[in-house]
């Protein structure tokens, strides 16, 4: 077991690698009732085309069947693990991300009992025609809820926009006629495959022994075997560096619209240190331009086009990334322009000074340490860096780090004209 | 399991708590305001601390606000109304970074308050708002009030109450009405803020890592109220039900939202208010409750189906999105589950299994800021002492039989369904 020490922070960090490959972190919070584990495995909804376990053909699975795969895993023979975990004071749940699927309960007592219970369900999959076709009932109704959700369907209406063919363009969920034919044995074709010890990252955080429970783990994987596995071939079909479409406008039940400016990134594969800088780069560029301290944000707000739910966001993974800036507005037209064309100006204009810059890094430093109170933050970022080989308690070094030619460089690499989109929704009457 | 170190200091005009804790890196400063809900000041209430938030006298642009707001590393400020029971709460809150992790040490805790101050003591005003500010926020909260449209969660939620709770004070939208929001001067809204900082009872709350002694001196220099007698008006848990009420909309949405209101007859203080609690646990408060059980894992119907009390004011609200042809057996699951818990059909696996799940629920929202500000407001707000202690040991000691009673005053009062376009 390595320690890791981060002094400015006050936090030891401890690693291990199991014989199998399974990472394990685990931070130690003093003073915190909850523990908060979260069990991730590297897949998410854009690996539907891959080669299954053992075969060298390639497949391609139906859209959403990764998150359909995350419901099922919690029904066993002897009833749904909600209750195991209930029974022991814990709550559980689970996400799917594009590239990730997390499990994870938080728990106040009990933390060894709550803690096997969530490495053994997700280690011992359970499946049968039955219990798959209710499934579908269920996650339908999701699909149904979400189809409702204008900033859902606003969010989703700009990746497609962006993504000729990246399946990041595919709603997590599928659709209900894309999970109609998902089998048992797809499940478990998908299971085998990504669900190996040394795709996946236990972290937990919390008021715990970390000797305690590393030993704990490593005893309970030294129970179970696993063959040793080659590395899971991905497929991803080559992405033109433009849109594939410019605009689209959704037509909804809402009174309010919506507008929402994409900026699709030119064939991400950077990984590592690299990425990070390149993302927090983005990020504080971002800040610099349309945060609230920005002469943007209030010229935009005081002219009537962005209310408190204006908002903007940069998402970096291997192999796409882009980003998104919009909210409310009266005017959907006006405000797509102005965004877009405050994005163009800012690659030509200084806009970033080293007093904006240094005023933004202390920004970014406060709001990481508020961050950091928060265990559910730490697991989910902590495994999402790693995911991409970077480590989260880099982040507030990097930060620092930061000139005015890295964001201004950074900026100009991704802002053009063709990568840009928009999407609206606007009343259906 | 210790209590919170919770210290309270009765001062003028406001309550300060202080809770020190060693658990985060950011100090938290909650300043809360707490005035009866009502017809007459509701949409005012709705804009004033929007207002007070764009800008102060220091800082008389929101550029310049939000600037300095960097400055203190990126200190995060925001504002917040809720209801709770009969009363529109206000909240103002500002968390800020702990200096002990940083580089160089300014006195971060010391400039949170005295920022928050500023907001509270010298609003961008003379004897009257600055007009530009007023008027781009009473866009804002045209908007805001019109967005709950736009979610359909949000809107049947705000439905039912609204048809539940006709007459009463409960009924009114938090963020006010729309009608009313034009008619609003500069003047009137000044003469508001002047009437809230002489009447509303406040409390303010610093969490974190600091020094008693030291944050009651700063808020002693900077604090100035007179003292007063808030209002209090009756929470009219008691209301008869003659006839249930059946209400249903069709919209053009693609699944239907049923939103049921019920009648506890028990609010928080009340004796039997932690068996209340638990009856809620085992009936739609988590996913190994009844509703989740029935309602989603068995019939197959519905991705949510849970429930969730309205302490302060009495009501238990469920809340489920199904197909609109499934009303019927979803209103009769629902009800079944309901009739269920008032005979008594439930194990002691259940019981037990919610009273641990609730205990976790509870410890855990104390460890976020805004949590234990949250848990300890209960006590504020209604005037009496439960420490977590308590709670925890009242919520254990629900028997069944106690549980059972507080089923059995649950009275169904409306039920709103909002139906799709295709059944």
């Amino acid at each position: 077991m390595k320690k890791i020490t981060f002094d400015q922070l006050q936090e030891n960090l401890y690693y291990e690698k199991m014989a199998n490959g399974l990472d394990v972190y685990i931070l130690p919070k003093e003073g915190f009732n909850k523990t908060y584990a979260t069990f991730t495995t590297k897949y998410g909804s854009i690996d539907n085309h891959f080669a299954p376990l053992g075969e060298e053909e390639l497949v391609k699975v139906p859209d959403g069947i990764a998150h359909f795969l995350e419901h099922k895993l919690f029904e066993k023979e002897d009833g749904d693990v909600f209750q195991q975990f209930s029974k022991q004071g814990a709550s559980a749940n689970a996400f799917t991300s594009f590239t990730r699927t997390a499990y994870l309960f938080s728990s106040t007592t009990n933390v060894e009992g709550n803690l096997e219970t969530l490495i053994d369900f997700v280690q011992d999959p359970y499946f049968t025609e039955k219990t798959v076709e209710k499934e579908k009932g269920i996650i339908g109704q999701e699909i149904t809820m979400y189809d409702d959700n204008p900033d859902w369907r606003l969010y989703f209406g700009v990746i497609e926009n962006m993504y000729k063919n990246h399946p990041v363009k595919i709603d997590i969920a599928g659709t209900i006629e894309s999970i109609t034919p998902i089998t048992k044995d797809m499940l478990y074709q998908c299971y085998g495959t990504f669900y190996h010890p040394s795709n996946m990252l236990l972290f937990v955080v919390g008021s715990v022994d970390p000797e305690a429970i590393m030993n704990q783990v490593r005893d309970n994987q030294g129970k179970k075997d696993y063959e040793k596995m080659p590395e899971i071939k991905r497929e991803f079909e080559q992405e033109p560096d433009e849109v594939a479409e410019k605009k689209k406008v959704l037509k909804m039940n809402v009174q309010s619209p919506k507008c929402l400016v994409g900026l699709k990134a030119s064939n991400p594969h950077q990984q590592g240190k690299e990425m990070l800088k390149q993302e927090l780069s983005i990020n504080v560029f971002l800040d610099i331009l349309f945060g609230k301290s920005s002469s943007h944000y209030s010229d935009l707000y005081n002219d009537g086009l962005i209310d408190e739910t204006f908002s903007y966001d940069y998402t970096q993974e291997n192999g796409f990334g882009f980003l998104t800036a919009g909210g409310d507005t009266e005017k959907p037209d006006e405000l797509s322009e102005r965004i877009q064309g405050l994005l163009l100006k800012a690659v030509n204009e200084p806009i970033v000074t080293e007093e904006n810059l240094a005023r933004t890094k202390k920004k970014k430093i406060g709001a990481f340490l508020r961050a950091i109170n928060s265990p559910e933050f730490i697991a989910n970022q902590f495994t999402r860096y790693a995911f991409n080989e970077m480590d989260l308690f880099d982040v507030v070094p990097t930060l620092e780090s930061l000139t005015v030619d890295d964001i201004t460089n950074a900026a100009a690499g991704l802002i053009d004209e063709k990568r840009m989109t928009v999407c609206q929704v606007v009343p259906n009457s | 399991m210790s209590d919170i170190n919770e210290v309270i200091k009765k001062k003028n005009g406001y309550t300060l708590h202080i809770v020190k804790t060693e658990k985060f890196k950011t100090n938290s400063i909650v300043f809360k305001m707490k005035a009866p809900l009502d017809q007459d000041t509701v949409t005012l209430r709705g804009l004033l601390p929007h207002v007070m938030q764009s800008s102060t006298k220091s800082f008389p642009s929101t550029t310049k606000l939000r600037s300095h707001l960097d400055e203190l590393y990126g200190a995060n400020f925001f504002v917040d109304l809720g209801k709770k029971g009969e009363y529109h709460i206000v909240s103002m809150s500002v968390e800020i970074a702990n200096e002990k992790f940083l580089a160089d040490s300014e006195p971060l805790l010391q400039k949170g308050i005295e920022f928050l101050t500023e907001v509270l003591f010298h609003p961008h005003a003379t004897d009257e708002f600055d007009h530009a500010t007023v008027e781009k926020e009473k866009r804002n909260q045209k908007i805001r009030i019109q967005s709950v449209y736009d979610d359909k969660m949000r809107y049947a939620n705000s439905r039912l109450v609204e048809e539940m709770c006709k007459g009463e004070r409960f009924a009114l939208h938090v963020n006010g009405e729309k009608e009313e929001v034009d008619a609003i001067t500069p003047k009137a809204l000044y003469d508001y803020y002047e009437r809230v900082m002489r009447e509303d009872q406040f409390d303010l709350y610093v969490i974190g890592d600091v020094d008693a002694d030291e944050v009651e001196k700063l808020c002693d220099g900077l604090m100035d109220l007179t003292d007063r007698d808030p209002e209090r008006v009756d929470q009219g848990i008691q209301k008869e039900i003659k006839k249930e009420n059946v209400i249903k909309e069709q919209q053009d949405v693609k699944q239907g939202k049923l939103n049921i209101g019920y009648r506890t007859h028990t609010q928080y203080g009340d004796e039997d208010y932690f068996a209340l609690q638990v009856f809620n646990g085992i009936f739609g408060g988590f996913s190994h409750s009844k509703l989740f059980i029935n309602v989603r894992e068995k019939a197959s119907l519905a991705y949510y189906a849970a429930s969730r009390l309205e302490s302060h004011k009495g009501l238990l609200m469920v809340m489920s999105g199904i197909e609109s042809k499934n009303y019927d057996q979803a209103v009769g699951i629902i009800d079944e589950q309901l009739q269920a818990m008032k005979s008594g059909d439930f194990t002691s696996d259940e019981l037990e299994q919610t009273k641990a799940v609730m205990r976790n629920q509870m410890l855990e929202t104390i460890d976020t800021p805004r949590g234990l500000v949250e848990v300890l407001y209960q006590n504020a707000f209604a005037g009496i002492d439960i420490g977590l202690n308590d709670w925890l040991s009242k919520i254990d000691a629900a028997t069944k039989d106690e549980v059972v009673k507080a089923a059995q005053k649950v009275q169904l009062d409306t039920i709103y369904f909002l139906t799709g376009t295709e059944g």
